[in-house]
This record gives structure tokens, sequence and C-alpha cells, in this order.
């Protein structure tokens, strides 16, 4: 155990356990209460959070809010059965109630003990301050406020601006009765400006923003609020000039990083591992056989350092890491909780992760990203005769069992005879996850990640995530436009 | 449920802690204050080919105050709603106010518009349920569904059963509170060609466990949902008229709210800016909301501001005849509230209602949409394009299932482009409306 670990379980213990009166080793006694005949496995999750939101609109911030949240999930896992239940109390109390009745969901069996807690080492991916502290409330005004004068001065279309900056402190613990002791300390901080544009009578939007897992300061150090106000008018102005988009199949190039939502919906979220257990995933079964074009690598990475998706360890305690999901076209892996990774016969790889104490943990998402290529973006819209040319991208929404995705452009250009011609109206894509990975023909040089805006929604549990890739060609998809 | 829930004793507490707040908001210095609080509790079975697979039993508190000094605004929230907790809740939100910009339309509503007519609504039936008998019923719904010829497998059957109580008070000396329930069951399920796999499901839910569905009925109707998917083709693309089945159809009068919500028109972040008294949908076609309605999924006598809620027409014939406002956001547009602080409360459309066939006998060729996919609905321009999923529809008759395609449009030219309305209304949710016929939409597919 490094000295790291240690000093991070102290905090978290002190932080989530001291003021109700516990401490670690009392941990023993509440997994006891969870580890009820029959009972194979339990594990407790204590969190803490404090949110801070600042939101500025007509060049006044007029609106602060402020969240603290927590308490204590506890779940019992029979063979595929979970029991859970959860309290935002963290004290001797809750925890017998809540072990209780989460190991109510059997009744009979043999009783097990609790592997003693082991702290596991593991790499810290982003520094465990707290984000919020760094930049008095006057410094995070003044932020907001440059961001609205630069969006204002950009251009005289821009009628109005809002700007608001995030940030959440939160400390987490596990303690699992496999023995697993883990703590957690994760900054995320965010800030957005979206702008409206009217000319002419006519009103468009333009959004920007972006963070990552370290603290507000830095946001202010790299100077996000002149830089996304910019953008964000630059897109609105973009989309004063869209005309009507194309409708029906074409070639399709997705500019470099957060358009890697493609690969987060067309393959991602089929390559969770509860989906292949059950399954109900397109892409079930299917480990080793081709499921993309050659020279298309895809991985999921917790471990790239202050992303918004990262995780040191995951909400089972399980360190996070970088998993190959698809090989040189070939399926190679699936990302696995635990209880799912147990009934496969295959490994945890640490995408275990839950919205809050009050949420059941699944496989998830953590940053997910294609490998650059050798071509040259250049030559991949030279390539194209007629086709779309998609820089950003709104949402998408996969079904996982029919393999259909889709994702919505918010500026997009067309090419036409190898050049990008006119902007177009943001218009909603639609493929089937195999297929289309089946036909990306040209792979840029230029891997980009995204800017740390994404948030991913799986069964009405939302977790911040990223995404990326390189400037991508797919030879067909279906663009929904309104022009035939 | 098997954790007791004592409705009563929890509203008594809530509204204590509501008026503890409210005091010391002053006392520490507040001009105004507001505070909501709730408490839920609740049960979720699901079972996954005739096996328990989780049981989760939830408790959920939470209590929110926003302070007013002078026209600075600050708010905290908590999900303790303990009484130390309060204390640290109003602390910081007055921490706040000290640092936001002063803003001339903050503040409460006005005192006189406060709600004085409280009666119950009939919205709290809580249901006495043990975990055996929940999972009984989702077990029963899975088979039903998992019995029908054809289904490969289950993605699950889930029932929820929950209750609780919210509170909201100001320094007006308005408190209103409200016991709720809320129950439903669903299941999902897999079927298999040579083509691949698809799946769909289907739900009940209501306020009073003896107005769901059957479970062997929401079982059997999933599975019915889902068979009629396999050898889904794509459709060719061209100019059609659409038919969206009623959930859909209720997801494009959301649209239209939100683009007739106040928040969405002050910031001019709406295609419905400035379209006040001008036509918008067919004059036989008018919209309005029943927040007084007994039983209903989204009835309240009062809204988030503490206002009287009343029964607005958003459309009238055809004409945009109210924007949906808050205290605030009226106050913004220089016009008064509409009682709408957080939203419509149980839309109802009124129309000529046509059954299903004579829809499908107009449209003669084109698409009805039964799902749709993604978020591509622009709320400042009204352009819509999403990916969808349904049947193809020729001389009146349904055909084959489609999908991979997409259908687009713009909302303003789909609501005058309403020609028909069907009479299969879906009551489950808060907004009851029938399938629309829209008389030509661009979609997108092979």
């Amino acid at each position: 155990m490094t000295s790291q670990t240690h000093a991070m379980l102290d905090e978290a213990s002190a932080v989530l356990l001291t003021p109700g009166g516990l401490d670690l080793a009392a941990l023993d006694d509440g997994l006891g209460h969870a580890m009820g005949p029959g009972i194979d496995y339990a594990d407790l999750y204590f969190q803490r959070s404090w949110h801070e939101g600042w939101v500025l609109e007509d060049g006044e911030v007029k609106e602060a809010s402020y969240n603290i949240d927590g308490g204590v999930g506890v779940r019992a896992l029979a063979g595929e059965k979970t029991g859970f239940a959860y309290s935002n109390q963290i004290t001797v109390d809750a925890l017998a109630e809540t072990g209780r009745t989460a190991a109510g969901i059997v009744r009979r069996g043999e009783r097990r003990a609790a592997a003693p807690g082991v702290a596991m080492a593991s790499q810290a991916r982003y520094a465990g301050v707290d984000p919020l502290t760094g930049l008095s409330a006057e410094d995070k005004i003044a932020m907001l406020k440059l961001a609205d004068r630069v969006a204002r001065a950009a251009d005289p279309s821009v009628a109005q601006v809002s700007a608001s900056l995030t940030g959440v402190h939160e400390v987490v613990l596990v303690r699992a009765s496999d023995g697993t002791l883990a703590a957690d300390i994760r900054p995320l901080v965010r800030f957005n400006v979206s702008v409206i544009a009217v000319r002419n009578g006519r009103r468009e939007r333009g959004s920007a923003g972006g963070g990552g897992r370290y603290a507000m300061v830095r946001l202010r150090d790299e100077n996000v609020a002149e830089r996304y106000a910019k953008e964000a008018v630059r897109q609105a102005l973009v989309n004063l000039e869209a005309v009507a988009a194309p409708a029906g199949q074409m070639p399709v190039v997705l500019g470099p990083g957060w358009p890697g939502i493609l690969l987060h919906e067309a393959v991602g979220h089929g390559l969770e591992g509860d989906f292949n257990r059950k399954g109900s995933s397109a892409f079930a079964g299917r480990i080793g056989q081709r499921v993309a074009s050659r020279g298309v690598t895809v991985v999921d990475d917790a471990t790239l350092d202050d992303r918004r998706g990262s995780l040191s360890v995951d909400d089972e305690g399980t360190p996070g890491q970088s998993t190959t999901l698809i090989e040189d076209g070939i399926l190679t892996g699936y990302m696995q909780d635990k209880l799912n990774a147990r009934l496969m016969g295959m490994a945890p790889t640490g995408n275990a992760r839950r919205e809050s104490f009050a949420h059941l943990p699944m496989p998830r998402m953590t940053n997910t990203y294609m490998r650059a290529g050798n071509d040259d973006p250049a030559d991949i819209l030279k390539s194209v005769r007629r086709g779309i040319y998609a820089v950003s991208f709104g949402g998408g929404q996969v079904d996982i069992t029919s393999g259909k995705f889709v994702f919505s452009a918010s500026e997009a250009y067309l090419i036409e005879d190898g050049k990008i011609t006119a902007p177009v109206k943001g218009a909603t894509l639609i493929g089937n996850g195999p297929e289309a990975m089946g036909r990306v023909s040209m792979i840029g040089h230029d891997m980009e990640l995204d800017t740390g805006i994404g948030v991913c929604g799986k069964e009405g549990q939302g977790v911040p995530v990223g995404v990326g890739q390189p400037t991508l060609k797919l030879d067909e998809l279906t663009v929904g436009g309104t022009q035939s | 449920m098997t954790q007791a829930f004592d409705a009563a004793a929890q509203q008594t507490l809530l509204e204590s802690r509501a008026r503890t707040a409210l005091d010391l908001a002053r006392r520490l210095g507040a001009d105004a204050c507001e505070v909501g609080a709730s408490v839920d509790q609740g049960v979720g079975v699901s079972v996954r080919e005739g096996e328990v697979e989780t049981v989760e039993l939830s408790r959920d508190q939470g209590i929110a105050v926003t302070v007013y000094v002078g026209q600075r605004k600050g708010s905290a929230s908590s999900s303790d709603a303990g009484e130390a907790s309060v204390r640290a809740v109003v602390e910081k939100a007055l921490a706040i106010a000290r640092h936001t910009g002063e803003d001339p339309a903050s503040g409460l509503a006005e005192a006189r518009r406060m709600a004085s007519e409280l009666p119950d609504l009939d919205v709290h039936h809580p249901w006495p349920l043990s975990i055996d008998a929940a999972t009984d019923l989702a077990l029963r719904c899975e088979s039903a569904g998992r019995g029908m010829a054809g289904i490969k497998s289950s993605d699950g059957a889930s029932l929820s059963s929950g209750e609780g109580v919210r509170v909201y008070a100001n320094s007006h000396g308005f408190l209103g509170s409200q016991r709720g329930s809320r129950h439903s069951l669903s299941c999902m399920l897999i079927a298999e060609d040579e083509n691949g796999m698809q799946r769909d499901y289907d739900y009940t839910s209501a306020r009073d466990p003896r107005d769901l569905a059957a479970a062997d009925a929401v079982g059997e109707s999933a599975a019915h949902r889902t068979l009629r998917r396999l050898g889904a083709r794509r459709p060719v693309t061209g100019r059609m008229p659409v038919l969206f089945d009623p959930t859909l159809a209720s997801g494009l009068i959301g649209h239209l709210m939100g683009a007739i919500a106040g928040g969405a028109l002050y910031r001019q972040a709406s295609f419905l800016c400035d379209r006040l008294d001008t036509p918008l949908f067919p004059e036989w076609f008018s919209l309005g909301e029943r927040p007084m309605e007994v039983g209903a999924m989204a009835s309240s006598p009062f809204d988030g501001d503490g206002v009287q809620t009343r029964d607005n027409v958003f459309v009238r014939d055809g004409r945009l005849a109210s924007y949906m406002l808050s205290a605030y956001s009226a106050r913004r547009l220089g016009l008064e509230t509409t009682g709408n602080a957080g939203g419509a409360r149980n839309l109802r459309i009124t129309a000529p209602l046509e059954s299903r066939e004579a829809l499908l006998a107009r449209m003669g060729r084109g698409v009805l949409v039964t799902e749709l996919m993604g978020q591509g609905v622009n709320g400042v321009t009204g352009d819509y394009s999403r990916g969808a999923a349904g049947f193809w529809v020729e001389d009146g008759e349904i055909q084959h299932p489609v999908e991979e395609f997409t259908i687009a449009g713009n909302l303003e030219t789909m609501f005058q482009g309403l020609v028909g309305v069907g009479d299969d209304i879906d009551t489950r949710g808060s907004i009851h409306t029938g399938s629309w016929l829209v008389d030509e939409m661009m979609v997108a597919g092979g």
C-alpha cells in the first residue's frame, strides 16, 4: 500500500465515517449485516458530494446554487440476484438496517464471512483536490462576465449570452466482502457558454464548453471563458448561414474529437458486459470476430490524466484501466463490473460505475476513443464527391439489441467534389453499429479527445464520460436532412 | 411495502422543517425565502427469465431553499432534511446571495396569487405490497410475454411502487403540501429472426394500483409489440405523410410546451417568440391543462411558486392563446404568471377524433412511426430530425415494419400540417392525446 493510497483512505474515512461515529474497522460489522444467509458478495459504498453552480444571464450572475448530497448504498449478491438498499445517514444503525434489507433477497443458505479489508494500491489519475476552493466567488463571477463580454464583442448579431461554471467535489469509499478497501476523491469542473445570434429575423444557437477532473482555477489559467465564448459565437454564425441538409444515404466525414460520440453509441454500449451476459446486445458472442474495418482500434481508457471520464478506482474499488475493445477491426473485449465478469468467467475491467450511492453500479464507459490512423484529414475530404462533413454533435442514442444508433449533428457542412461548400442545418445520422463500423474507409492521423462535456445515460443513471477519435470517413450512412 | 411509511407523520415533519427554514432565513437576514422539501419511498423488483434479478428499496429526501436579499438571490439544497442540514442549507443560500447580482425580476410571486383553494385531489394511493407479491406480479407479467410463440428471451419485467410527500412554503405565509403515489409495471422482450434481434416493451402506470392494467396483458402486449418488428426493412427516401403513435404525439406536445415556456421565451431561445395570438395549428385543434383533475398524474392545486393553478388554454381554435409562465419568467416578459412554475399539469387536447383505420386510410402511403431515437429537436429554430422505427403503409394498410430511417421537418410546419388526431388516447402519462397524422415530412431511408 502506498502512502498516497493510505492518505486517501484516511481523508475519505474522516469525511465519510467519522461524523457518524464510524471508522474503517467498524465496516466489518456493517458488511456482516449484508452477508446474510446465501449471500456470496456484499459491498458498502459511501459517498459525499458538494456541487456548486454559477449561471450568468443578461450580463449578470443572478443565480447560483449549492447542493450537498451523500449517504451509503449497500448491495448484496447471490448468484444473479441483487438486493439493494441505501440511506442518507452514515451511522451504525443505518448500516445494520440497509445491510439486513439488502441481504433479504435470499433467506436460506450458507453464511459466508467477509474477507478482511486490504487497501489495494492504485495509481491516481487526477489530484484528489476540492475543485471548488482556490477561486473566490468574485473570481468565478469575473470569469463568467468575461465570457459575456467576449461573446458580445465578437459579433453584433449576438443577442443572448448565457454562461455557467459548475464544479463537484466528491469523496467515495468502497468496502466489499472480497476484501476490497478503496477510496477516491474525484474533482469535476466544467465551463459552458451558449449564445443566441439573430440576423434578418433568423435565430440560431451556438455553444461550447469543457472541463475535467481538476480544480476550477485551471479553467481560469487556461482562459476557457474567452475560448469557449469565441467558439460558441463562431458556431452560431455558421448556423445562421446554414442551408437545408440533404436526406438519404451518402458518405459522411466526421471531424476529430467530440464526434467520437459515434463510437460511444455505435459500439460502446453494445460492448458493456451486462448486455452481453444477457445476450441482448447485437455484439453478444462475437469476441474474436471482425466487427469493424481494418485499422479500426477502439479503447476504453479510464487512465488518462485529468479527463472527465477517468477513474483512479471504479465504484467497486477496482483500479481504472485501459481496455482494448476492438483491435484492427476484431472484437477483443467487453467492459465489465464484478457481477457480470464473474457470471461470464471474465475479469473485472474497472468499468463499474453508478450515479450515486442511491443507484446500483453497472458496466459503463469511461473515455472511449479510436486510435489514430495514417490518413491526412485533407485527403479524406478530397476523396468525397458528395457527402457531409460533421464536426459537432448534440447527443446520441442506441438500441443495443437491433444495433441501430443515432447521433445528431449541431455543426455540419456539405462536401461537393472534395471541397467543403456550405454549412447545413443540424441533422440526425442513423446507422447500424456493426455495419457502420465496417464502412469506415479512411482514418486520419489527427486523433483528438473531446473538451470534456459528455454525460452518458443508462437505465436512468447519468455519469460523466469522454470520447475521442481522429477524422473518419464512413462510406455510407443515412443523413436525416430535409432536402431530397 | 416492507418498510413502514407513515405519510401523515412525514408530512407533519416536513412542514415543520419548512417553517424552521423560513424562520431561520428571516432571522439570518433574508428579506424573503421559499422552501421545497420532499420525501419519497419505494420498492422496485425486477425479474428476468423467470428469476428475481434485483430488489431495490429506495428512500429519498431533500430540502431546497431559495433566499432573497433585496433583489439578490441564493439557492442551496441537500439530500438530508435533518435539522442540522436545514441550518447549513439556509446559511449557504444566504452566503451565495451576498455574491449574486441584482435582478429586478427576482422575488416571490405576489402574495395575492397564493393558492387558497387546496382540495384533496385524490392522488395518494399507497400499495401495501410485499416483496413476494411484487415479485409474483412481475413474474406473471414476464411469463405471459415469454410464453408467446416467437419470443426468444426476456430483457426483464419490473414492478415499482412508491409514495411520497412534498411541501412548498414561502415567507408570504403560504404552505402547501401534497401526498402522492405512483405504481408501474413494465416488460421488455427480445425476438429474433434471420435478420437479427429486435426488442420492444410495454408498461402500465397509475396513481392508484387498481388502475394498473393486468400483469399478463402488459406481458402479452410487450410480446406483440416485439414480434411485429421482426422482418423490418428500410423505407425509401422521399416526402410523405407521417402518423405518430400516441406516445410520440405527446412528445410533440412536449416540444410545443418547451417552446412556449417563459424561460425559453425571455432567453429568445424559442421558435415561438412573439407568436402569441397567431395561428399555429389548424382551427379545429385546441390544447389546455386541467391541474385540478381528481386522481390525475400531474394534479396539484398550487404551482412551484405557491400560485393557485388554473385551467389554462394554450392553443384555442388553432391559435397560440397563452404562454406557459412562472412568476419570474412572467416578470421578465412583462406579463402575468399563468401558474405554471414547474410546467403544465394534465394537458388535454380538443379535436375531432378519428379511428386508427380512418387515419391510415387518409394517409394512403407513408410511415406509421412507433419509436423515435435521439435528441434531434432544435427548440431555437423548430428544426426536427430524428431516428425512427415503425411501419410502412400503402393503400391505407400496414405492409411491413420499417427501421433505420429518419424523419425530418420543422415543428412549426408540422403543427400547421396536422391533418388528423386519433381516438387511441394514451392516458398513462400527464399528456393525453391520440395519434397525430402530419401531412408531409422528409423520410430518409434506403
